[in-house]
């Protein structure tokens, strides 16, 4: 850039320089700024992943390599349950909130009706409802209908939540959804139930599959609203991890917390993958 | 009983809101034809099209298909296939797949699809494309691929919005007559939509005008270039001349009309009546520009003008002349060769213009 500038500029030398003194300040600034952000975001977790292999029980100095906390939190009963809760509640959660937010989806795509404008806003109101709010509103709900806390209120809990944002990723690709497509499908003889099969859902897969990750790993995740809505006994990984949090930060759940990281790495790459594959048809 | 038409519009209307995109048509298309709906755009075309495939209803009026009523069939119970403007191609398929699509819904059999793929793409000449996807591909192999897909479930009828609008010159006149071959060869009845005068004229048995949601005219290339049944269509079609004027006689096949104190007479067009205002319509080609002095002055149609500007064009020189106020386009065939450079008239120089009365059209106003 500096040099394009001083090369093609017919410009006196001195305000050559001077243009090539600012862009490089310029430059130098926005390093700075790009990698304290980049090590803001990253060395936290990278300390985090160091100190659970640390031997020494707590604090924050090293005393030399070990997997023991790793042996530790697999033998965990409890935490073990937790993830596995968590796992069940994630995956049955997200599968309802596929279905539910992509027929939403289509429905509020496809149809005009009254007020549509207004219920539009509504599906997109949860994605804004400070968790707390949301938490304390379903357990009052869950009173008022006089539904025990359990595995259902927590799923219920789940799929009320999540269901908002595979509504809006799906929403998102129909946005710019071609349908002559489907009249296409129509045209060569294929009724309403097939042109969906075979020609509109895997053409919103990519919507869909993003929708279900984002739902997965925000189920996942979930602490505030699980901990409002869960029974006795139904603790999530999040919702577990917090009262050991309350005693001393522990290589144990340093060690729980790597393993929830990689697990999360792993959906990324898995949903980068899955857009570079549908990106190349 | 068998009808005498592939499809038969009628007197078919489709509103969208207040608009009517097709107002009153009604037209009979006959099997295996190769017939185009012709017209500028937002005329209906399309509409037309999509009323037949099925995915629209008219607002009122009737669809045949070989005489049988279309009524609220559904698109996909219809023997009739669609290339559509934009291909519409399924991007998340290969085009053996694309292909494949019609006759898998149709529950025919593994063998005979692949059979019958891979002599549609051979017709399409894209043999060795199967297994692309359409993004991997130019226009030109997406139009064929669309037309494989479509021709392959054998219809009764095809409809085709506009297959060649994506394409350059070129490739356009080679799909033409590609398209043209295919059709004879198959014995299909083709709609073929176009706003493309000369694409229309050249591949079609008849052609249907369209403006503003109305069908004009309905006739052979030569029907329709020839005997324009209307100011649209003459002006629509080719290049024409327009002289206003009004209708002083009518004897026969042939009207009078008085245009700036001149008395022209040229063939009766539909609805024309004495003493009305009327257009005489003659085409640039179809007159002759002679010396004054070779020129009889008192023949038919036959008088003095001023040569306003003379262009060259090779095949012919184009003039522009001045007849009683009004200026005309005159194209003169170069049937001689020469080399010198004044052996045509000039500009500001005087000629007699004539042109048989068969020649020229009188039209209402
Ligand atoms: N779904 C629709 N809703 C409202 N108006 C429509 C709709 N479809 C078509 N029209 C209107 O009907 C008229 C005819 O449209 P149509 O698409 O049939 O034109 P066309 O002759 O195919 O034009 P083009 O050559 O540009 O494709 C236009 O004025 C258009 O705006
Ligand atoms: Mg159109």
């Amino acid at each position: 850039m500096a040099q394009l500038v001083s090369a093609s500029s017919s410009a006196p030398a001195n305000v050559a320089g001077e243009s090539r003194a600012r862009v490089s300040a310029g430059r130098l600034v926005l390093t700075t700024i790009t990698a304290a952000t980049f090590a803001f975001l990253y060395v936290p977790i990278f300390v985090l992943i160091i100190f659970s292999f640390n031997q020494a029980k707590s604090g924050a100095t090293w005393t030399g390599f070990t997997t023991e906390w790793y042996a530790k939190m697999f033998a965990n009963e409890d935490l073990i349950e937790a993830a596995l809760n968590s796992l069940l509640v994630g995956t049955i959660s997200t599968l309802v909130a596929v279905v539910l937010g992509t027929l939403l989806a289509l429905a509020m795509e496809r149809y005009s009706f009254k007020g549509k404008a207004f219920w539009d806003g509504l599906l997109y109101m949860p994605v804004i409802i400070p968790e707390i709010v949301a938490g304390v509103s379903l357990l009052l709900f869950f009173a008022f209908i006089g539904l025990e806390r359990g595995f259902p209120t927590l799923l219920a809990a789940h799929v009320a939540f999540t269901t908002p944002f595979v509504y809006l990723t799906v929403r998102a690709r129909l946005a710019d959804f071609d349908r002559s497509v489907e009249e296409a499908a129509m045209d060569l003889g294929a009724d309403e139930w097939h042109t969906f099969w075979r020609i509109t859902l895997p053409l919103l897969m990519p919507g869909v599959v993003s929708g279900a990750l984002l739902a997965f790993t925000l189920s996942m995740d979930d602490f505030i609203i699980s901990n409002f809505v869960k029974g006795v006994g139904w603790n999530t990984l999040p919702v577990y991890v917090w009262p050991q949090l309350k005693r001393a930060v522990s290589p144990e759940i340093n060690a729980a917390s790597t393993m929830l990281l990689l697990f999360s790495i792993f959906i990324v790459v898995l949903s980068l993958v899955l857009q570079r594959r549908q990106s190349r048809i | 009983m068998k009808s005498d038409f592939a499809i038969e519009l009628v007197d078919v209307v489709k509103r969208f809101g207040t608009v009517a995109a097709v107002d009153h048509v009604s037209m009979q298309i006959r099997p295996r034809e190769f017939f185009a709906l012709l017209g500028p755009s937002g005329c209906g075309k399309t509409t037309c099209l999509r009323m037949i495939a099925g995915f629209e209803q008219p607002s009122s009026g009737q669809l045949l298909l070989q005489g049988k009523p279309l009524g609220d069939i559904p698109a996909f119970k219809r023997n009739v296939n669609t290339v559509f403007q934009s291909y519409a191609l399924f991007p998340h398929m290969t085009v053996a797949q694309n292909v494949a699509f019609g006759l898998e819904m149709k529950g025919v059999g593994r063998d005979e699809i692949r059979r019958r793929v891979a002599d549609a793409l051979d017709l399409v000449r894209l043999p060795q494309m199967a297994d692309r996807y359409p993004k991997q591909m130019s226009g030109g192999q997406q139009q064929r691929v669309a037309l494989a897909r479509a021709l392959v479930n054998k219809p009764e009828v095809l409809l085709l919005d506009e297959p060649l609008g994506a394409l350059d010159y070129k490739l356009r006149k080679e799909m033409q007559i590609e398209l043209k071959q295919m059709q004879q060869q198959l014995g299909i009845t083709f709609i073929f939509v176009t706003h493309d005068q000369e694409e229309a004229l050249t591949m079609s048995d008849r052609i249907c005008v369209m403006s503003t949601g109305h069908a004009l005219q309905v006739g052979t290339p030569l029907e329709i270039y020839e005997r324009p049944n209307c100011k649209f269509v003459a002006d629509f079609i080719g290049e024409t001349n327009f002289l206003p004027g009004v209708v002083t006689e009518i004897s026969g096949e042939y009207a009078t009309v008085n245009v700036a104190d001149m008395s022209l007479v040229g063939r009766l067009g539909e609805g024309v009546t004495l003493g009305a205002s009327a257009w005489l319509s003659v085409r640039p080609e179809k007159m002759q520009l002679v010396d004054e002095a070779r020129a009889n002055p008192s023949a038919l149609n036959t008088n003095s003008v001023t040569i306003d500007s003379v262009a060259y064009v090779g095949s012919d020189t184009r003039v522009v002349v001045h007849l009683g106020g009004q200026r005309l386009d005159v194209w003169d065939e170069n049937n001689i060769s020469t080399l010198d450079p004044n052996f045509y008239f000039r500009a500001g120089e005087r000629a007699s213009l004539s042109f048989p009365a068969d020649n020229a059209l009188v039209l209402v106003k």
